[in-house]
């Protein structure tokens, strides 16, 4: 294990060392994870705005006013990107990725601390940068968070499309290159930062699933950063990547020759791979959760293994699903949508593993477990509406209406939320030293769980029968009108759902302060962050380094002392 | 705990399932040839994968009751896995999901890789913020020069494509808002767009595809039930995208001719 020279022995002193520009992957990813924090606010704000004014277009809100058509497309657009970027990007990864993959793994610190401060502000202004874009004239871009052009390439092609438009894309580049540190540094990290014993086959899969995000963002988001300095540079240098020769409300642009598919193919190159980025440590922290409190091997290690693999891999090769309508070759249409539905395989095996694992266990329901079980429920309701999806002549219907947004929510938006508070009440205790309320955790998983479903699964029902997403108002097409009354439904489900989230709020907040003081190891888990203090001194093992002599889940062993034998225990004998 | 998570979880699949199965909300009745083909391959994955659904969901609550911790439970069953099962699995779902797309493919060869029937309706359709225009070639069955020079979105009609009406082939070209269509004759339309990308939905005919500024993207298919159908913009194209509306109406070919006559009349 090499031991880079940036790891102090001593604790920095100065407040400012210690929580603002630290080098500690510890604060670095609280950081992170209050970043994500606020932004999974504001992003869930402007989705309340979003619903009340889809059902009382014409109402006036304290503060906001009357929400303009314009203005909704705003929300939507600035609603998808923080959500994708700044939550379902930012918390799995650089928050509990950052805390817990260094101490998982045995190791003291990431293997670049300075890279990794860098890649925190880094994102920290591309979120400035984003909610700046709210304030400046013409308000915020309302283009969608996938920006086609020429939409999104021109100024005058709508309200919020000039520097609304910039900032939006300027943030969204910030973003790239802070995760492309972030990328680097988790991978290097993994690779050659593991205590002695720790080989690939014996870490938690919860780092298997940081190292193969960071291999996708490795990849993904160079595409991305290039794609968005090339939309830059349409917008303001007068390039054409983008766009052809067009006319915007009789006015010729002076365009030319461009292709407004060449974008859609990067972004998507980019924006496949990132919906793995996002659900992967989902599945990840729910095998470590299922495995601990069922009491039991997690089933099929190395199966888990190679279906995340497979699942990175094919990852990259899917992207044209979201382009069947597109006008791209229809040829192309079939290998997509054949690579797409083999994506199904390996996550139909995480699946079955999951109920394998909880199959014959002792299961404790404790909160982290609750979410952990709620994140298989989503991961499959929102899992099944892909093979419809993947097949081009289904498409023809189902694309672009609300169906598609019934199942991405339901499987990136709310699986991959249920992991983030799957992993906020399991490793509460060893980030904050206290536990979390329990009964708070347990009511707002119920309300949770019922509220999403409420809202998400109708969205299946309004998409097979034609209900187009992104419409700011369904009073101008008549079967559209019809389906009013589910959309209302929707929104009072919304209410419920939203409100149910200040319970984990104030739960979180007050157990930080008022909580009771966690032991070492209060969930009896197995992993390397357990055998350390609660919270964990700065170099992560207080001078000693881990000696790994067992695999991560070694749950029930026949004649152990106890149900289950720590990662580093040298005595007892065990399976592997 | 348990039972409240079993019961939780069975009430959430039994009334989602419940709405599906009962058509509560459903696929518009389909109006064109391809209906038919569509709405098969959707009831087949439909089943295949409410099946699916309703498999893993119930006996997701059913482990987690049956298995929860109590004073009583024995302990757990040490093991890693089983090969055997992983491989099952993972084939049998192989077969499943890739068989099921293939069956769906046919339909998508015949719209999408063969080109329109001979005699098929000409129709050229554009799109612009916030409005669809329809152009017929005529009796001479070509289309007149465009040029985005002459685009004045404001006038409507000929003006809004920007027809050059100095060409002989632009003389009887019709340009209306609303979409006439003849019964069971094949349409083949050429989609374009003047500004950014809109994208031509009749969910009754089945019938979606991008219409992208710089492209002409031709597409086929036959309305085969006389009747008035909306056409919805499915592409997010600006603030007015929520009222990008249109309506194509499906007569006879009797009626058809005669509209056309009309219109041609109009613009003598």
């Amino acid at each position: 294990m090499a031991t880079p020279a940036s790891v102090h022995a001593h604790a920095p002193q100065g407040f400012i060392r210690k929580y603002i520009f630290s080098l500690d992957h510890k604060v670095i990813g609280i950081q992170y994870f209050f970043l994500a924090l606020t932004a999974v606010f504001v992003g869930m704000f402007l989705s309340l705005l979003m619903r009340i004014h889809l059902i009382w277009p014409t109402a006036s809100l304290p503060l906001v006013g009357t929400i303009q058509p314009e203005t909704y497309l705003s929300l939507l657009t600035m609603h998808g990107t923080i959500m994708v970027f700044f939550v379902l990007t930012t918390a799995p990864q650089g928050g509990f990725g950052n805390y817990f993959l260094p101490i998982q793994i045995g190791a003291p610190d990431m293997a670049f601390p300075v890279l990794n401060m860098l890649s925190f502000w880094t994102t920290f202004v591309g979120f400035v940068v984003i909610i700046c874009a709210f304030f400046v004239t013409g308000g915020a871009p309302l283009h969608g968070w996938t920006g086609y052009t020429p939409l999104s390439a021109l100024p005058s092609a709508g309200p919020g499309e000039q520097l609304g438009a910039d900032l939006w894309i300027t943030s969204i580049a910030i973003f790239c290159i802070a995760s492309l540190m972030g990328a680097l540094n988790f991978l290097t990290t993994t690779l050659d930062m593991r205590a002695k014993g720790m080989t690939m086959m014996r870490m938690p899969l919860t780092c298997w699933s940081w190292f193969i995000t960071a291999i996708l963002g490795l990849l993904a988001f160079g595409v991305l950063l290039s794609a968005g300095i090339l939309l830059l540079m349409d917008r303001n240098l007068g390039t054409s990547f983008y766009v052809p020769l067009v006319v915007v409300n009789g006015q010729v642009m002076g365009h030319k020759g461009g292709s407004p598919l060449l974008w859609q193919h990067l972004f998507w190159f980019f924006g496949h791979p990132e919906v793995y980025i996002a659900i992967l440590p989902g599945m990840g922290v729910t095998s470590q959760i299922l495995s601990t409190f069922s009491r039991k091997p997690i089933f099929g290690y190395r199966a888990m293994v190679y279906a995340m693999l497979s699942i990175g891999f094919f990852g990259f090769m899917v992207w044209g699903h979201h382009m069947f309508m597109s006008g791209m070759s229809p040829y192309s249409a079939f290998a997509f949508s054949i690579l797409t539905m083999c994506i199904g395989v390996p996550s139909a095996i995480k699946t079955f593993n999951w109920l394998g694992t909880m199959y014959k266990g002792r299961i404790r329901f404790s909160t982290p477990m609750l979410f952990a079980i709620g994140f298989v429920s989503l991961f499959v309701s929102g899992g099944l509406s892909g093979p419809f999806l993947a097949q081009p002549v289904l498409d023809i219907q189902l694309h672009d209406t609300y169906f598609v947004v019934g199942h991405f929510h339901l499987i990136m938006g709310v699986a991959a939320i249920f992991g983030i508070f799957a992993a906020t009440y399991y490793w509460f205790p060893k980030m904050f030293g206290r536990m979390m309320n329990e009964s708070w955790g347990k009511l707002h998983f119920f309300l949770t769980l019922a509220g999403t479903y409420a809202i998400f699964m109708p969205m299946h029902y309004l998409g097979m029968a034609g209900q187009t997403r992104r419409y700011s108002q369904f009073t101008e097409v008549a079967y559209q009108t019809k389906l009013l009354p589910l959309q209302t439904f929707m929104t009072y489900a919304a209410f419920i759902t939203i409100a149910a989230q200040f319970i984990f709020v104030i739960n979180l907040f007050w157990s930080m302060f008022k909580g009771p003081k966690a032991s070492d190891n209060p969930w009896e888990s197995t992993t390397l962050e357990w055998t350390t203090a609660t919270p964990p001194p700065h170099d992560n093992f207080g001078g000693v380094t881990p000696v790994v002599h067992h695999g991560p889940y070694e749950y029930g062993v026949p004649g152990a002392a106890k149900d289950y034998v720590m990662q580093t225990d040298p005595t007892t004998s065990t399976a592997h | 705990m348990g039972l409240a998570l079993l019961l939780l979880i069975w009430l959430i699949t039994l009334v989602s399932t419940y709405f599906f199965v009962a058509k509560t909300w459903w696929l518009p009745v389909g109006a064109s040839a391809a209906a038919g083909w569509i709405d098969h391959q959707f009831a087949l994955t439909f089943v295949i994968m409410g099946v699916v659904f309703l498999a893993a969901q119930l006996l997701l609550g059913y482990i987690v009751w049956k298995y929860r911790e109590s004073p009583s439970s024995p302990p757990v069953e040490y093991s890693h896995g089983n090969t055997t099962l992983e491989v099952v699995w993972t084939v049998l779902t192989a077969i499943l999901f890739i068989g099921l797309n293939l069956m769906g493919s046919n339909v998508w060869a015949s719209q999408r890789f063969e080109p329109a029937e001979a005699g098929a309706v000409q129709v050229e359709v554009t799109g612009m913020q916030f409005a669809w225009y329809f152009r017929y070639p005529g009796a001479d069955g070509k289309y007149g020069k465009t040029s985005v020079k002459l685009m004045d979105p404001s006038a409507g009609g000929e003006a809004a494509v920007g027809l050059d009406t100095s060409d002989p082939a632009a003389k009887d070209d019709i340009v209306t808002g609303t979409m006439y269509l003849p019964v069971n004759r094949e349409v083949n339309l050429n989609l374009r767009a003047v500004d950014v990308i809109h994208s031509f939905f009749v969910p009754s005919l089945r019938f979606k595809q991008d219409a992208v500024p710089g492209l002409n993207i031709p597409m086929h298919f036959k309305p085969t039930v006389i009747g008035e159908y909306e056409i919805a913009c499915a592409e997010l194209c600006g603030l007015g995208h929520y009222k990008m509306h249109g309506m194509v109406h499906v007569v006879s070919q009797e009626d058809f001719d005669k509209w056309v006559a009309a219109r041609e009349a109009e613009k003598q």
